[in-house]
């Protein structure tokens, strides 16, 4: 610990997070009244989860204004610096955990759920009772109500998405080092391609689904199998249409001027960020598509 | 790095020297001692009300037969007082501790992240107002069980479940900023010379309870979201028709439930840490070994998951591989109960209202303890599984463990906080009121169980009239004591007698470095600690 000892930053009062807890009070009431009205016509719910995502927006401007503003200020210590790491570093933790669960049920569900009700084990009277029909296998194609999908291949699009991804962290990476060595044309150059490369991503991912929906039968309610696929592929997809956001912001603010070799907490966020989501569909590939 | 000038935080710090006023202190507020104290008073508001709902559920077990309500509204009440006491009540009651406290003990100016403090526990009372509200909506609030087993919170709940399933996400979204500032503030903040194996025990369970907070409310808020999905979506995450099942909600939800457990549990052993040494009046016992065991339990609750479904029809290895498990977490509980012990042994004891609190949490938690290690085996939990013996077990842990842990800490920290004793005439007598209640609420259903009588249903053979007459009227005198400690809160933030820096003799930590009441700002610049 050095002598000399910087100060560590309390901010005064301020008024978003009070505005962010009416923010998620909306969305929560909006998105359950939503889903409650889905099967009647008009209703109040997506109305209000307007209004709530949209303050959520208004107090992240605010929020993150009022950061900026402090951190160019100079206010921020190294201290404070290894706080935000800190805090981002769980927070990505966290977001695995929540993966976790959708993988976990991926794996009871092809590992167990789906054996056992095809008889495996000492489950022989289950299958003989409830759906003497059912043959177990994953993908799961026929469900035991008789139910039918098709499985979505991992070559062609999946792949395709694959590499847009991995190149996409290798460029943010190259980004990342121009920034540290202050080639500010590279490092606007490399982030901009990162950007297109994700939104690429994303176009292709509604393409596949598209696809699934029209073309395979492939749909949210088609048995286990279509659960996970789209639960995980979903959240993973709302994850990079966050990171693309993220490195957007991230782009208006390096265009300003902003981040430096020393200061360059956002950035670094922002690129852990993409870098994990990356990790995650690297996982998706192998076991929801692979395997 | 000395670059930030002096001039600007001093010039920042001008406005905020002192407590500003009005209602908008409370909700602007970035200062650690406001939103604990927040935490605080919510936590017991929240008591309260689940509470009331015991009261409701007592009421109506006085006598056999259907009395005062419908069957679908008892089963809102079991639901509803599950989910606050363990979401509302003794959840943010140590989080407010952890906000007060932490801070203070390891020399630190605030919270790290103090803005996302604010936010943190201004989402719950938003959360809390959704849940409470689909009570009086049409058809009713959640009727499942806390533990909102599919397929009674998919196929066969009501329409609010959408509403309970929301107001669940943004309790957990409360949860990790509440547990990441925890870390962050420990890790980052801890003053110098505060190294790991100087921490107060408080710091210690707090640290490794916020990294089970992290690890385990997205679990939750995952399980959550499948419940929505296959309730409104068609999904069949928990439906076999469409190759899941409903045992895989029970694996998920127990694998966030279990470490929730101790997530309840874990910052009791912190404070039971501080107490009795400070009126044993001598040092910890093994605090090298408090910690390691601390470690060992946060790490055993991840693979004992299951002994919450013995009676679903695992493979037998997974009973036996569980039912193992669970026992072994017996040694590390054990170690600190002896530690416990052995602190007080040849101490020079005092009998102040913490220290009883704290007495009380050692010998009942133990209770407690031994009858989980009854339900640990697999055999026997055949039997007393989904009993009344269940609901004594967790209610001996968490309300004669955890709660009265909070009720140490807050007679502990009291004076620290308003800056006058409170009185200790009626503290005597809250404690001895909720000591001999608690005992005659929950001590009985031991025997309940054992006789057989299931917990979650509103009505019971006559054979079970008895005791259960027994347990309501502990139940009414639980809940009336809880009205002592209001009382003496009240009056001891109105005023009373100065308390002292360190107003307990033995009380060791840099806490009682500082005045009581604490200043609104302490340690901006770190002590030093040797």
């Amino acid at each position: 610990m050095s002598q000399q000892y910087q100060k560590y930053y309390v901010p005064a009062q301020s008024p978003w997070p009070i505005v962010g807890a009416i923010a998620l009070f909306l969305i929560a009431v909006g998105a359950g009244t939503s889903v409650q009205q889905m099967s009647q016509e008009g209703g109040s719910g997506h109305w209000i989860l307007l209004a709530g995502a949209t303050l959520l927006i208004i107090m992240l401007i605010g929020w993150f204004g009022n950061v900026i503003h402090e951190s160019m200020s100079g206010l921020y210590s190294e201290q404070m610096d290894r706080s935000f790491r800190q805090g981002m570093s769980w927070f990505i933790f966290s977001e695995v955990m929540f993966f976790a669960a959708f993988f976990g049920a991926l794996f009871y569900a092809r590992m167990i759920a789906v054996p056992w009700l095809g008889g495996a084990g000492n489950n022989e009277m289950t299958h003989a009772v409830l759906w003497p029909e059912f043959s177990a296998h994953w993908p799961l194609i026929k469900m035991p109500d008789g139910g039918e999908t098709q499985a979505m291949g991992w070559s062609g699009l999946p792949l395709y998405n694959t590499i847009i991804l991995l190149i996409s962290s290798i460029t943010l990476h190259v980004a990342h080092v121009s920034l540290e060595q202050g080639k500010r044309t590279a490092l606007t150059a490399w982030l901009l391609i990162t950007i297109l490369l994700g939104v690429g991503f994303l176009f292709l991912q509604v393409e596949e689904y598209i696809h699934a929906y029209v073309e395979m039968g492939l749909t949210l309610d088609a048995g286990v199998y279509g659960n996970t696929f789209f639960l995980l592929t979903g959240f993973h997809g709302m994850h990079v249409t966050l990171g693309t956001i993220i490195l957007i912001v991230l782009f208006g603010r390096v265009i300003k001027g902003h981040f430096s070799k020393d200061q360059q907490f956002a950035f670094m966020a922002g690129s852990w960020y993409w870098h994990f989501v990356d990790v995650v569909w690297l996982c998706l590939f192998v076991f929801v598509y692979v395997l | 790095m000395s670059s930030v000038t002096d001039q600007t935080l001093d010039h920042d710090s001008h406005d905020h020297h002192h407590a500003p006023k009005g209602l908008m202190r409370w909700l602007l507020t970035t200062n650690h001692k406001d939103i604990g104290t927040l935490y605080l008073i919510f936590a017991f508001t929240m008591f309260l009300v689940g509470g009331a709902m015991a009261m409701v559920i007592r009421a109506e077990l006085f006598q056999p037969g259907l009395q005062l309500v419908e069957p679908n509204f008892f089963n809102q009440m079991t639901t509803v007082h599950g989910l606050i006491m363990v979401f509302g009540a003794v959840m943010p009651a140590f989080t407010g501790l952890a906000n007060w406290m932490i801070p203070m003990m390891i020399g630190a100016p605030d919270m790290a992240l103090p803005r996302m403090n604010n936010w943190s526990f201004w989402i719950l009372p938003f959360a809390f107002a959704i849940l409470l509200a689909s009570l009086f909506m049409e058809g009713g609030g959640p009727a499942f069980g806390w533990t909102f087993y599919a397929p009674l919170s998919t196929t066969y709940s009501n329409d609010s479940t959408a509403l309970f399933v929301f107001a669940v996400h943004i309790m957990g979204i409360s949860s990790i900023m509440g547990a990441i500032n925890v870390i962050v503030t420990i890790v980052n903040l801890r003053a110098p010379g505060m190294t790991w194996m100087k921490l107060p025990l408080f710091v210690w369970t707090w640290l490794i309870t916020a990294f089970l907070l992290i690890a385990v409310m997205p679990v939750l808020a995952g399980v959550v979201t499948m419940v929505l999905t296959d309730k409104y979506f068609g999904t069949s995450f928990f439906d076999a028709a469409g190759g899941g099942d409903p045992v895989m909600f029970q694996h998920i939800f127990w694998f966030f439930g279990h470490p929730e457990v101790y997530i309840m549990i874990l910052p009791s052993f912190g404070i039971v840490s501080a107490i009795i040494p400070a009126f044993a009046r001598k040092p910890l016992f093994g605090y090298a070994s408090m910690v390691y065991a601390t470690a060992s339990i946060a790490g055993l609750s991840f693979i004992v998951w299951a002994h919450h479904m013995f009676t679903t029809g695992m493979p037998l290895f997974g009973e036996l591989f569980f039912m193992y498990c669970t026992m072994l977490i017996a040694v590390p509980t054990g170690v600190k109960v002896f530690n416990w012990v052995a602190t007080m042994w040849r101490g020079a004891m005092t009998f102040e209202v913490p220290m009883l609190f704290a007495l009380a949490f050692v010998i009942l938690f133990t209770i407690g303890g031994f009858s989980g290690l009854m339900l640990a085996i697999t055999p026997v939990d055949f039997q007393y599984h989904d009993t009344y013996f269940v609901v004594a077990h967790f209610h001996y842990v968490l309300v004669s463990g955890a709660i009265f842990s909070i009720y140490a800490a807050a007679y502990y920290w009291l004076p620290k906080w308003t800056g006058y004793m409170f009185d200790e005439f009626l503290a005597k007598a809250h404690f001895w009121c909720s000591l001999i209640s608690v005992n005659i609420l929950f001590f009985p259903m031991h025997f309940l169980g054992l006789a057989g009588m299931p917990r979650r249903i509103p009505d019971y053979a006559l054979q079970f009239a008895d005791v259960n007459q027994i347990v309501s009227i502990g139940g009414f005198a639980f809940g009336l004591s809880q009205l002592i400690f209001l009382a003496v809160i009240v009056k001891a933030a109105r005023g009373g007698e100065k308390a002292e820096a360190k107003p307990w003799e033995g009380a060791e930590g840099l806490e009682w470095t500082v005045p009581s009441p604490a200043p609104y700002h302490t340690f901006e610049t770190p002590p030093v600690i040797k």
